[in-house]
């Protein structure tokens, strides 16, 4: 693997690499974030911007309590989310643990949704405590299962250590395994990561390493995927775009329930990273209330009057 | 000592426990019966609504499962409330309608009697309205009052302090929480009855507040899906044929009283029942 020649792959060259970049201003970054949550989007902007979320949304099911049956009625909603409009886009992918990749993914191929991608959470979700065969095992099974996206956590114990190359090479090592079969998603739980400081160096360490999406949180801590960290994210990927000209794509999960913080993730995309982000190929958003709230505002704007949500599906 | 500066009130809504501005900004002016400018309180948008909406909605579960003893307690906290504040209502009635104080010192009474009255009714509700019903086989079939949900009401323009009362005791009392839309011309004594609220116990959500034009803001009340009956009492006559077919569009009980009475209780239950099988 070339790392896009910016690391070689040893210790010295990756920390030369992470040591060179520019820290985060927190209170720049906080207050540029808050001045972008002003922003009104209405009318035809509004209607656009709530199908877009729709289509970036990675409807998510992580609990111990999940069945088959509910990843069933997932895979149902996320091919179709509203069964009264058909024009109502499918969601990016679903996104279950790694048992339920199989499931999930044979349910949807059955109902016609064979575009919507099934991501599983691996390498030990959602501590990232486990020994390296372990976690190449777990991903291996999510792979075998048919996931076309595999989410993967970073060993935040080793991060924080300063062990930057054991967390580097565990992502260079999944990301080998993935392939071609399936996206490399890189979770960092920037609810641990302390600072922004934090959250540019593991951005720009996973961007090396071969993720094909760098993902704020697992959804277990809080807080998650907060503006500014987001902003920080996208600052990342935009910045990785002018040293090599590839483009990362940027994920927050957990906390994002409703279309005003959907949108306000939008308009941060479109400001930081820029307009050709704006696409579920480049931006995703992890979420599971979120989607009842954006269908529940689409039905308000074509029929002028607010919804309940006795009208859309629990789960 | 006459060179202090005179503390003027601000009058802001009531939603979700919180006394928010409107989110529009919009405010109106109100005067008294010889044209002296008395405040400016909001002009409650759409989306004032919509949260007053959620913040009912979310309510609703937790007041709807309050004992009817704890939700007697706490009406009859309100009414201990207002006792207290008297004088303060009196002289807003007087300063905003012009009426004398004999007659304002009387619509107070009246108030907090009211409210006790209402909080008497909690705990005989489901006995009187409720039922015993025979059945061919080994079983009780019992009917019991349920609340329906979030009620949005409308007071009367006058009496503004009972009549917005009588929009709100009978609805919670029930287990229902309630949207109201306060008097447009007298809103002082509405604002001032939800500082009352936020010191009675009574949940955040469950009373919300707006002030602002009826006939702007009880279409969207009628139209919104989740809001699920509405009393109109306090809605001009000539308004109350559309607001009934906005209504209808969503299956909405849509209600009209003219007299504080036990209906106005029973208009926003729904009756459910249960079967038990008889030796267990």
């Amino acid at each position: 693997m070339s790392f896009y020649g910016l690391v070689d792959g040893s210790d010295s060259s990756l920390k030369k690499y992470l040591g060179g970049l520019s820290g985060v201003d927190q209170v720049g970054a906080d207050a540029r974030a808050s001045m972008l949550a002003t922003r009104s989007i209405k009318t035809t902007s509004k209607r656009w911007a709530i199908d877009t979320a729709i289509s970036m949304v990675d409807l998510t099911t992580l609990e111990g309590a999940d069945t088959p049956g509910k990843v069933q009625a997932l895979c149902t909603k996320a091919v179709r989310p509203d069964p009264t409009d058909s024009t109502v886009p499918s969601v990016g992918a679903v996104c279950v643990y790694n048992d339920m990749v199989g499931i999930a993914r044979k349910h949807l191929d059955l109902i016609g949704g064979s575009h919507v991608g099934v991501a599983a959470v691996s390498t030990a979700f959602p501590s990232g405590r486990a020994s390296m065969p372990v976690k190449i095992q777990d991903t291996q099974d999510a792979l075998d299962a048919g996931a076309s996206e595999i989410d993967m956590v970073i060993d935040r114990g080793a991060f924080l250590s300063g062990d930057y190359i054991t967390v580097f090479n565990e992502i260079v090592q999944i990301r080998e395994l993935c392939g071609e079969r399936a996206h490399l998603k890189v979770i960092f739980e920037t609810g641990e990561l302390v600072t922004y400081d934090n959250v540019r160096k593991a951005s720009f360490l996973a961007m090396a390493a071969g993720a094909d999406f760098i993902k704020t949180s697992t959804g277990k801590v809080a807080p998650a995927a907060t503006a500014p960290v987001v902003l920080v994210m996208l600052e990342a990927v935009r910045d990785f775009y002018s040293m090599t000209q590839t483009r990362i794509g940027v994920k927050p999960a957990g906390g994002i329930r409703n279309t005003k913080d959907a949108i306000k993730q939008l308009v941060l995309v479109n400001e930081t990273a820029g307009p050709e982000w704006l696409t579920p190929s480049l931006f995703r958003i992890g979420a599971s209330a979120l989607l009842n709230d954006l269908l529940m505002q689409r039905m308000k704007m074509d029929d002028g009057y607010y919804a309940s949500p006795a009208y859309v599906t629990i789960d | 000592m006459s060179n202090r500066i005179d503390v003027k009130k601000t009058y802001k809504l009531f939603i979700n426990g919180a006394f928010p501005r409107t989110e529009s900004g919009r405010t109106y002016e109100i005067k008294n019966a010889k044209g002296v400018f008395i405040a400016n309180p909001c002009l409650a948008s759409r989306k004032d609504l919509k949260d007053a909406v959620v913040a009912a909605r979310a309510a609703h579960s937790g007041w709807n499962k309050a004992s009817a003893f704890n939700k007697g307690q706490i009406l009859y906290r309100i009414a201990e409330m207002l006792e207290g504040r008297r004088t303060q209502f009196v002289q807003e009635i007087v300063l905003v309608t012009g009426v004398t104080k004999v007659k304002a010192e009387k619509e107070v009474t009246e108030s907090v009697d009211r409210l006790v009255w209402y909080a008497g009714w909690s705990d005989k509700l489901s006995s009187l309205s409720g039922a015993l019903n025979p059945v061919a086989g080994p079983y009780y079939n019992f009917t019991v009052p349920e609340s329906m949900g979030v009620i949005a009401a409308i007071a009367p323009e006058s009496p503004s302090l009972l009549g917005l009362i009588d929009a709100i005791a009978p609805v919670i009392v029930g287990g229902n929480t309630v949207i109201v839309l306060a008097s447009t011309k007298a809103p002082l004594s509405a604002m001032s009855f939800a500082e009352v609220i936020a010191t009675s116990d009574v949940p955040a959500g469950v009373i919300n507040v707006l002030t602002g034009k009826k006939d702007e803001i009880a279409p969207w009340m009628a139209s919104h899906m989740d809001i699920d009956g509405m009393d109109i009492s306090g809605l001009g006559a000539k308004s109350h044929g559309a607001v009934r077919i906005a209504g209808a569009e969503n299956l909405k009980r849509i209600y009209s009283f003219n007299s504080a009475d036990p209906g106005r209780i029973l208009a926003f239950l729904e009756h459910k029942t249960v079967w038990h099988p008889i030796g267990l």
